[in-house]
């Protein structure tokens, strides 16, 4: 247990560094960000004289040295856009994007459980079919189609949730402002979390529905029918506990892909986590920002997977941790 | 004393408010939120939006392009290179500190000191202290834009910026990038005072109650301002109530704004004109002024306007617009296909050949559609055209590197005079004076070098806007530049917020005068 999670903490240092030194090396690419520091009609000398003071004219190794040693301080470069460390500014705006990750979480778990499980009990009910047809479209439809649908519906047409922002906020502790505790905030949540989940709850559902109805074919459950155990034990039980291994698996995958689509549902709904700040970085040149974000962004994935790999031992004691000596 | 001005302030203020509306909060939306505090470290719309809202201008702009009076009362130029002015007596500072002509004086010199504002101040020697309510601006040479270069003295509070912050930094540090004590501090004469700012989220202003303008209409004593980047939420918003003021607002959601019951859309032509240049240096073609005729002829810029920018511009065939001194009515747009085949035919390209193109995908409104229609144009004479869009932030890098031979390029004058379109865009290039900076064409005619230096230091408005329309005139012979269009202005807000008094061509809301009706 302890050598798995000090090999995955080696393994993150790694990818880490490997990240620094491809987002590093694609700034250049990025643009120029002297042309979003200044006005238009500043002179070519002016900007050439800020390059040199901000350290962009060095050779490359020397500015990739520089940042690694900061780095390795704790220091991953100042935003040009917000004058303050890149980290702090990511860190800031990380509770946003959590809260937004961890609604969507929710209400995926709370819709795709049920939903499968239901649809694989009675596969040939005309609900399961309602089901099964309205995740084909709801997986067809990009989120940011999705979330401005639902804005002109729901705020627009019916005014019933607010448009955009995280609303009223109350601190929790630190810098951690949440939306959950406050009336506001729960509604300004409601949109941005439905339409993020909406990408990943039809899968959820065929995912579930279809790993169900394998496990319900197989011969423990034959038997346990055989032994005349109750139905909402076999099902809920006995069946979902290994469908959800592969779930898991695949969940803890798809993370990543969540937060690569929070960057669209923050753009929409000018949601102010780190998806949108990101963005916006893109747009400014703003490059130590964005290697900050490229670095925070990994250390989340691997973050995510090595917990996923803890729980998956969790539930199937079966599975041998990697580095675990067997 | 301090409590007594506190208290007249606040009788005048209560009898402003029953003479006017109710007092009322404003909720508002652009596309971004100010970069700085800091009046003085970017020129941009933001910052001059933000600086018009928390201090005021020694002059500003009226919808006539006129100057009004603000801090400055009354000015008379006294010989050829110096205007004096009488500064308003008994103006305060949000930090209680009173103006007096020290503060211009102490303003100009930081100005002067910023990458982006200097340009502005080129021809200027300096502001020199008369006494404490009269100041002179003096210039190196007689120049006519004292007046328009003084939009952007926006008087700060020397007391309150000199000394040095608990980092040990001075006070008025200018910084382009990291912090300083300037950039989330500040203390002006405007008539709102910052309350809470939380950068890229929202800022919350409030109404200074010492304002010194008691004249002042505007009822509101609180604004919220939000950015909101998507176009589509930024309407949504104000269509659902969450938000009364937005701009700007897309082409494609007018008639969905116009439609609706409650709230108001106001456009007004704008003055940033958006064009391509053809580069001679890389094609000999475009040395020919017949092929540079025939490539404007066969670009249907009325057309671009009509359908791509769904008449929310206006076409052009010169670069200054309406209103400005260097503007000729007589220079109409000129598609016409026929003559720009005969043309090409004429110089011997009746077969054509092939040029690059480059245009950015994210600067001006539909700045990838318009290149795309007028490359497709281009072809009609047989000019093949490999376009390329791309973001501003790589396009930029590009331009200066002149990458492709033709290169979209948008402007919009600074000094809102017609000089400063030449300056820039059409002067001979010359990298020591810095002429011609964003020439990517590489045009140069010695006669338009001439006329806008001439006019550079000409008092005379009627003899100066007679030299910059010979300017026009020639740009137009020569086909210095493929004119397309100024884009518009838009801005929509709830019906019970009276924007249109305060609204202008140079997108500077004056919000200080803005009336809420109950």
């Amino acid at each position: 247990m302890i050598a798995f999670v000090v090999r995955r903490l080696f393994q993150a240092v790694i990818v880490m560094f490997v990240i620094s030194l491809l987002s590093f090396s694609i700034q250049d690419n990025l643009g120029d960000p002297l042309r979003e520091l200044v006005g238009q009609s500043v002179s070519e000398e002016e900007r050439q004289a800020l390059r040199d003071e901000l350290g962009l004219n060095d050779p490359f190794l020397t500015q990739y040295l520089r940042f690694v040693g900061n780095a390795l301080e704790g220091d991953l470069g100042t935003s040009y856009f917000f004058k303050e460390p890149a980290l702090d500014v990511i860190l800031n705006k990380l509770p946003a994007t959590l809260e937004l990750v961890f609604g969507a979480t929710l209400i995926i778990i709370l819709l795709s459980v049920p939903l499968g499980v239901y649809s694989a009990i009675n596969p040939r009910s005309w609900f399961s079919k309602t089901v099964m047809g309205m995740s084909i479209v709801g997986i067809s439809i990009p989120v940011f189609l999705t979330a401005i649908m639902a804005i002109y519906l729901f705020s627009v047409e019916l005014n019933w949730l607010p448009s955009y922002g995280r609303g009223e906020t109350v601190p929790v502790f630190g810098s951690w402002e949440t939306g959950f505790l406050t009336k506001d905030g729960l509604l300004h949540l409601l949109l941005p979390c439905a339409s993020l989940a909406s990408i990943m709850l039809p899968l959820f559902i065929r995912l579930i529905r279809s790993e169900m109805m394998e496990v319900l074919e197989s011969e423990y459950v034959k038997y346990a029918w055989a032994k005349g155990l109750s139905p909402l034990r076999i099902w809920f039980l006995h069946a979902l506990k290994n469908t959800m291994l592969p779930v898991i698996t695949v969940g803890g995958v798809q993370i990543g892909t969540m937060v690569a689509y929070t960057i669209l549902t923050e753009t929409v709904f000018q949601w102010p986590g780190m998806g949108f700040l990101f963005l916006e970085a893109v747009n400014r040149v703003d490059t130590p920002l964005i290697v900050a974000y490229l670095i925070v962004v990994g250390a989340i994935f691997v973050i995510t997977n090595t917990l996923v790999d803890l729980i998956y031992g969790l539930v199937n004691p079966t599975v041998k941790l990697a580095g675990k000596k067997s | 004393m301090n409590k007594f001005s506190t208290l007249m302030a606040g009788a005048a203020l209560t009898l402003g408010l029953s003479l006017g509306a109710q007092a009322a909060t404003l909720k508002m939306a652009y596309d971004a939120d100010p970069v700085s505090l800091d009046p003085h470290e970017q020129l941009s719309g933001g910052t001059l939006q933000l600086s018009h809202m928390v201090f005021d201008p020694l002059v500003r702009w009226n919808k006539e392009l006129g100057f009004d009076p603000r801090l400055a009362e009354s000015w008379e130029r006294i010989d050829d290179k110096t205007v004096r002015f009488k500064l308003r007596r008994g103006v305060k500072f949000h930090s209680g500190n009173e103006l007096t002509a020290e503060d211009v004086r102490w303003t100009y010199d930081r100005l002067v000191t910023s990458p982006d504002f200097k340009g502005i101040f080129a021809a200027f020697e300096g502001v020199k202290v008369v006494d404490d309510y009269t100041f002179d601006l003096v210039t190196k040479e007689p120049y006519p834009l004292v007046l328009h270069s003084a939009t952007y003295i926006f008087p700060m509070d020397s007391k309150f910026y000199t000394g040095t912050d608990e980092k040990g930094e001075p006070k008025d540090r200018l910084v382009k990038h990291g912090d300083s004590y300037a950039s989330s501090h500040l203390s002006g004469t405007g008539p709102y005072v910052v309350k809470s700012r939380e950068q890229g989220v929202k800022v919350e202003f409030e109404r200074f109650d010492g304002y010194w303008d008691t004249t002042s209409p505007g009822n509101v004593d609180e604004i919220v301002l939000t950015p909101i980047k998507e176009a589509p939420t930024r309407v949504a918003a104000l269509l659902s109530g969450d938000v009364d003021f937005i701009a700007p607002v897309p082409p494609t959601d007018h008639k969905r704004i116009e439609s609706s019951s409650n709230v108001d859309l106001v456009t007004m032509p704008g003055t940033r004109v958006i064009t391509f240049q053809m580069n001679q240096e890389r094609r000999p073609e475009f040395k020919d002024v017949r092929v540079r005729q025939a490539i404007v002829h066969a670009i249907n810029n009325e057309g671009i306007v009509k359908k791509i920018m769904r008449g929310f511009a206006t076409p052009a065939a010169q670069q200054g617009p309406e209103g400005y001194a260097g503007y000729k009515a007589e220079l109409k747009p000129r598609y016409d296909l026929a003559k720009a085949k005969q043309l090409m035919k004429e110089a011997g390209y009746e077969d054509g050949f092939s040029i690059t193109m480059m245009a950015p995908n994210n600067r001006y409104v539909n700045d990838d559609k318009i290149a795309q229609a007028a490359a497709s144009m281009l072809a009609k004479i047989n000019i093949k055209v490999d376009l390329k869009t791309m973001p501003k932030a790589q396009y930029w890098p590009e331009f200066d590197a002149r990458a492709a031979d033709m290169m979209m390029i948008g402007w919009h004058a600074d000094t809102e005079d017609s000089a400063n379109f030449s300056e820039f865009l059409t002067l001979c290039p010359n990298a020591e004076s810095g002429a011609g900076q964003y020439n990517s064409g590489n045009y140069c005619n010695p006669k338009v070098d001439e006329l806008v230096k001439a006019a550079g230091s000409e008092t005379d408005p009627a003899k100066r806007a007679a030299m910059l329309q010979e300017v026009e005139q020639i740009l137009y012979d020569d086909a210095a530049f493929v004119p397309l269009h100024w884009q518009n202005l838009a801005w929509a807000a709830n019906k019970k917020v009276k924007v249109e008094p305060i609204l202008n061509v140079m997108n500077f809301p004056y919000l200080g005068d803005l009336v809420i009706e109950e």
